[in-house]
């Protein structure tokens, strides 16, 4: 027993898996508001987590200034300077996140449930406008202004057929949803200045080990990491339980007809709960830059499935499933990897899930969102 | 109660062209099929006709091969597809399991140690992709809506990684040398000629249509009509769901593995990374876009998924930022499917799917 | 109603239309595609082909490839203006499904009298036997899966070494230079890492104390880095491409693993791998089958593309030179071309190119060895 790799390496696995976890959580968490509270699998939800990478990335590099290396060493910074940097780039992700994920409900999602308003049609009609100038001319520039100019008839011509929709099917959401991750994962790779390639992330936080638990190294970041989630799962926690707009949503999550009967603007909680989800990702942006320093055009769609299967694992619309659900399936990854191989990393993670689904078949802890409590 | 169930449900814009079709005399309604069926055959010279040729033509790239090797294998995945999702209404994000299953048994048995001819190794990829949609859907099928999407993505994910990691299976590096179907009469399936393969796979997609519309008109079809509408409706009525869903899932992965076993042959090497998660969304993707549940419809968004990006060449690397902001468009104006399944050969209610 | 449907249908009508007439209007620029800068040519007495992943997950792995056939061109295209050659790219997101149709396209166009490519090995296996048909002789510079040339293509030739050379070299390098006590290996688990990963292993036989595969679209691999602490061996061998490796390297050091790293040439990419790791790559060997092309090579890249040369750029930009040479030397159709490639034995920036019956490249016995120092990678011994 002693001699089985599993068994040295275990503690090491923990903290690593528990950290991972972590991250998978909060991103889970986006996917189970948003199921909760319109019972459909938010696709482009690893896309919203993308951009808030993204999001850091600028904060980083052109707010803050900092270069990937200083003298060929990491640009380390310390004390109160460090603190604010890592502060305002939680900030940039999470309004970067956020906004990514408002826009995405307003053109993608919202006029499908046959609410569409002039905002999406704007979108939409931009979008549109965009690609017909490829046509034309490669030149941006060139293609921004002729998109410019289509926008406004279109939008308008947009806009009067929203005004006519209804609720479409779910598979519906589901297709306009992956759509949507496929042009803001593509816009990315294609129009930002180092295109496909891995962009790195400065390195401001020094990984010093903190202390030693059971034999293992906790570096400074895994803890900020689990502070960080912890803390923003307890605030979400908060808010949609004590707050107006959180009653709100739970309403919704429950009963969306008989909330707008009762006077809720079932819209606009909509809109919230992609905001909070999209925040959320953003705060997992931080983390995962924070932890792996670094980002890619693509980088969101394994670890959207994965937070997805998360969710699921836990609970689909249950918020402290998704806790549960995102340490589960990144300890089982690391305990599975040690044990088999890294290259049956995956199989393991699913093959948990089908288990659990087998004994448990809404996840650990259940769905809930909506259902008496959260 | 759900916000999506609560919203008041649409019908479809019927497309009055069908119904004409449907009204015209038999003698006339055949003859104009069988000029469709004829002008379909003659597709890999389409590119030759004027004003059509230059619609469908694919510049850098054969419009012969995309023919064969994209959009045929896009139409017989989304006629397959489309009877676990559209008949029986059980979401699969892991079909490309299906079709992997079928190439890597006609890959593995007509090449190397075996060497089968293709023609047996045909029917044997069929058995194995529909043993594989049993053994899937045994255990899962109980679970339902999107736990059920989770874990058949998980399956995909599973049978890719297994070949990957398998020797015998050509590991990483895949397996060449893959026999191609035998000849008949003049047509010789020869590796500078793609043509064969458009009238062969287009023969297969008329074969499976002609089953599969059989089948949807069936008892069998009648069953999944109830199981998608409302299962436990169904259940109370006396369907066994579970039955009827296993059959979707052993069908769907049956017409799954077929377009594998051609694909092998055609492209003459597989490896994993063929079989990728993303493909099996283009797959959901195809069936969504053409119309859920739409046979016609199915076969057009296989048609059109597998060509718009090949059409666009001209775009370069913008194109997947198009072809994602397309499936946005046509999803917001017409969330049912360019051409959406007829309300009526549901055979239970007016109301579109909601589940 | 009515109504709504028919606006509903013409939104679709105009969104559509939009996009047919798009892409119907982009027709010639989609068939030649010219890599970016390309000086336009007049009246090309002739043109090759660039097999390549262009977009896709592999994109960053197939700028180079463009980069390095474009420079070759322009250059050529200076001297030559009477008799310039047009290059015209072929895309395949290096997806084997793709590369039949593109193989195929490529034939249709009697213009193109050879090819650079195919980029990739699994493209490399769909398309061939198409080239092989054709009689279309093609010049990989980066497609160094060892198998290819099991079935016996006569069109095709490999300018460096393969897989089966490489990675007994490299283990031979560790063996006899490094003589570790113990070795470690991961691999990607792709058909290059793996492949690459094995050869070292079998050859580093009983030194092995720890092996594991890391899934490479992971972003975390701390399972493997966790094993690798725990074996703590003095040499660890990584077998796939730079994105990888340096994620690898940063995990590892991170992690307080100290061993002195090992790569293949999948990692020899001065941005992507000596730039992006920063200090944990310093110290770190590469080993690879491709030799840094001259000095002139590097700036005349620099100038063109404002960075340092990228993996095979200076391979391909050998390959194309091969075949612009034999068109310049008056080779008027594919026969010629080949039976020309067959015959040919130059110097090229990167080796004397010249290629044994089976189309792999003679000088293709001797690996190369670099080291990361200082952060950039520089040449340090020749393994034979």
């Amino acid at each position: 027993m002693r001699d089985w790799l599993i068994y040295r390496t275990f503690w090491d696995l923990t903290v690593s898996g528990v950290a991972l976890g972590l991250i998978y959580a909060l991103v889970a968490l986006g996917y189970t508001m948003v199921y909760g509270v319109l019972r459909l699998i938010n696709f482009a939800h690893s896309e919203i987590f993308m951009v808030g990478t993204f999001g850091v990335l600028i904060s980083l590099t052109q707010v803050f200034g900092i270069n990937l290396f200083e003298d060929g060493e990491y640009p380390y910074r310390s004390g109160i300077v460090l603190v604010l940097i890592l502060l305002g780039s939680t900030v940039a992700a999470m309004v970067v996140s956020g906004a990514g994920a408002v826009v995405l409900e307003r053109t993608a999602y919202r006029p499908l449930r046959g609410a569409g308003d002039t905002f999406g049609a704007v979108v939409l009609a931009f979008l549109t406008g965009l690609i017909a100038s490829f046509l034309f001319t490669d030149s941006m520039m060139t293609n921004l202004m002729i998109a410019a100019v289509i926008t406004g008839p279109l939008a308008v011509v947009y806009v009067r057929i929203f005004r006519k929709g209804r609720q479409a099917p779910r598979l519906a959401f589901l297709i306009s949803a992956i759509g949507a991750s496929m042009a803001m994962a593509e816009a990315v790779a294609t129009w930002g200045p180092d295109e496909r390639v891995v962009y790195k992330t400065p390195r401001v936080l020094e990984k010093k080990v903190l202390f030693n638990f059971f034999g293992a190294d906790v570096r400074i970041d895994y803890v900020i990491v689990a502070f960080g989630a912890i803390l923003m799962m307890t605030a979400l926690l908060l808010f949609v339980n004590r707050t107006r707009l959180g009653r709100g949503i739970r309403a919704v999550a429950q009963d969306a007809e008989t909330a707008r009967i009762l006077g809720v603007n079932v819209n606009s909680v909509i809109l919230v709960t992609f905001l909070l989800g999209g925040a959320m990702a953003g705060g997992a942006a931080m983390m995962f830059t924070l932890v792996y320093d670094q980002t890619r055009f693509n980088i969101g769609f394994l670890l959207g499935v994965k937070s997805f299967t998360a969710a699921v694992l836990g609970g689909i619309g249950n918020i402290k499933g998704a806790l549960l659900g995102g340490i589960v399936l990144g300890l089982a990854e690391n305990y599975g990897s040690s044990i088999f191989g890294g290259q049956w990393k995956d199989v393991i993670a699913f093959i948990v899930l089908l288990v659990v689904l087998m004994f448990r078949p809404t996840g650990i802890l259940g769905e809930s969102l909506g259902k008496a409590r959260v | 109660m759900s916000l999506t169930e609560s919203f008041r449900r649409r019908t479809a814009p019927q497309l009055h062209v069908g119904n004409k079709f449907r009204s015209l005399p038999k003698s006339a309604r055949w003859s104009i099929g069988a000029i469709i069926i004829a002008a379909c055959y003659f597709t890999p010279y389409w590119p030759d006709v004027p004003v059509l040729g230059w619609i469908v033509d694919t510049p850098g790239t054969s419009f012969e091969n995309v023919l064969t090797d994209q959009i045929m294998m896009f139409i017989l995945v989304a006629l397959g597809l489309n009877v676990v999702v559209g008949f029986a209404g059980l979401l699969d994000l892991g079909y490309v399991g299906f079709y992997a299953v079928g190439a890597y048994t006609t890959a593995v048995m007509t090449s190397g140690q075996f060497s089968w001819p293709w023609i047996a190794a045909m029917p044997l990829s069929i058995l194995m992709a529909m043993i594989a949609g049993v053994v899937l859907g045994t255990p899962t099928l109980r679970l339902r809506g999107d736990y059920l999407a989770i874990v058949t993505l998980g399956f995909g994910e599973i049978i890719r990684i297994t070949a990957n990691n398998s020797d015998w299976l050509g590991g990483p590096r895949g397996i060449n040398k893959i026999a191609r179907p035998p000849s008949f009469g003049p047509f010789e399936f020869s590796v500078l000629n793609a043509k064969p393969y458009w009238y062969l796979g287009f023969t297969v997609i008329l074969i499976v249509i002609f089953v599969l519309t059989r089948l949807e008109n069936s008892r069998v079809g009648r069953a999944w009509a109830a199981v998608r509408e409302d299962e436990d409706a169904a259940e109370l009525m006396g369907v066994n769901t579970f039955k009827f869903k296993l059959w979707a899932f052993a069908i769907g992965a049956a017409i799954g593995g077929l377009a594998g076993a051609l694909y092998a042959s055609k492209v003459g090497f597989v490896n994993p990374d063929n079989f990728q998660l993303q493909l099996s969304i283009l797959f959901l993707a195809a069936v969504v876009l053409g119309g859920t549940g739409s046979m016609y419809g199915v076969i057009m968004g296989g048609i059109l998924v597998a060509w718009i990006p090949e059409r666009f060449r001209g775009f370069d690397t913008r194109r997947y930022f198009v072809f994602g902001v397309v499936l946005v468009l046509v999803m917001v104006f017409r969330p049912q499917g360019i051409i959406p399944r007829r309300t009526a050969a549901a055979g239970i209610s007016g109301k579109e799917e909601s589940e | 109603m009515k109504k709504s449907n028919l606006l509903r249908a013409g939104a679709v009508l105009v969104s559509l239309s939009f996009v047919v007439t798009a892409c119907g209007g982009s027709d010639d620029a989609a068939s030649d595609t010219t890599a970016p800068a390309a000086t336009t040519c007049e009246s090309p007495v002739a043109s090759i082909a660039l097999q390549f992943p262009e977009t896709g997950d592999a994109a960053n792995l197939g700028a180079p490839m463009l980069k390095g056939a474009t420079l070759a061109i322009n250059e050529f295209n200076a001297a030559n203006p009477d008799a310039c050659v047009t290059l015209k790219t072929f895309d395949t997101q290096g997806d084997p499904a793709k590369a039949p149709g593109v193989a195929q396209s490529v034939i249709d166009d009697a213009t193109i009298l050879g090819l650079i490519g195919p980029g990739f090995s699994g493209e490399s296996l769909a398309a061939l036997p198409l080239y092989d048909e054709a009689g279309l002789a093609t010049i990989t510079g980066s497609a160094t899966n060892a198998t290819i040339q099991d079935q016996g293509f006569k069109v095709f030739h490999r300018i460096l070494a393969n897989d089966a050379v490489q990675g007994p070299a490299v283990a031979k390098y560790i063996a006899e230079t490094l003589k570790p006590a113990s070795v470690g290996i991961i691999d990607d688990a792709s058909d290059y890492g793996k492949g690459l990963a094995d050869a070292v292993k079998a050859a580093a036989g009983k030194s092995v104390v720890a092996t594991d595969s890391i899934d490479p679209k992971a972003a975390d691999f701390s399972a493997a880095v966790s094993k690798m602490k725990d074996a703590n061996p003095e040499v660890i061998f990584f077998g796939g491409y730079y994105g990888e490796a340096a994620k690898l390297s940063t995990q590892l050091r991170d992690a307080g693993v100290e061993s002195t790293l090992v790569f293949g040439d999948g990692v020899k990419d001065q941005a992507g791998y000596a730039d992006a790791a920063g200090p944990a790559a310093e110290g770190a060997l590469i080993a690879c089958p491709c030799k840094d092309g001259s000095a002139d090579f590097a700036a005349a890249w620099q100038a063109a593309n404002n960075e340092v040369p990228g993996t095979y750029g200076a391979e391909y930009y050998d390959a194309a030179n091969v075949l612009l040479n034999i068109i310049k030397a008056g080779a008027k159709d594919r026969a010629a071309v080949l039976a020309a490639v067959k015959a040919y034995d130059a110097p090229g920036i990167t080796k004397q190119i010249k290629f044994t019956a089976n189309g792999e490249a003679t000088e293709a016995s001797t690996i190369y060895m670099y080291k990361v120092t200082d952060g950039k990678i520089t040449y340090v011994a020749d393994i034979k």
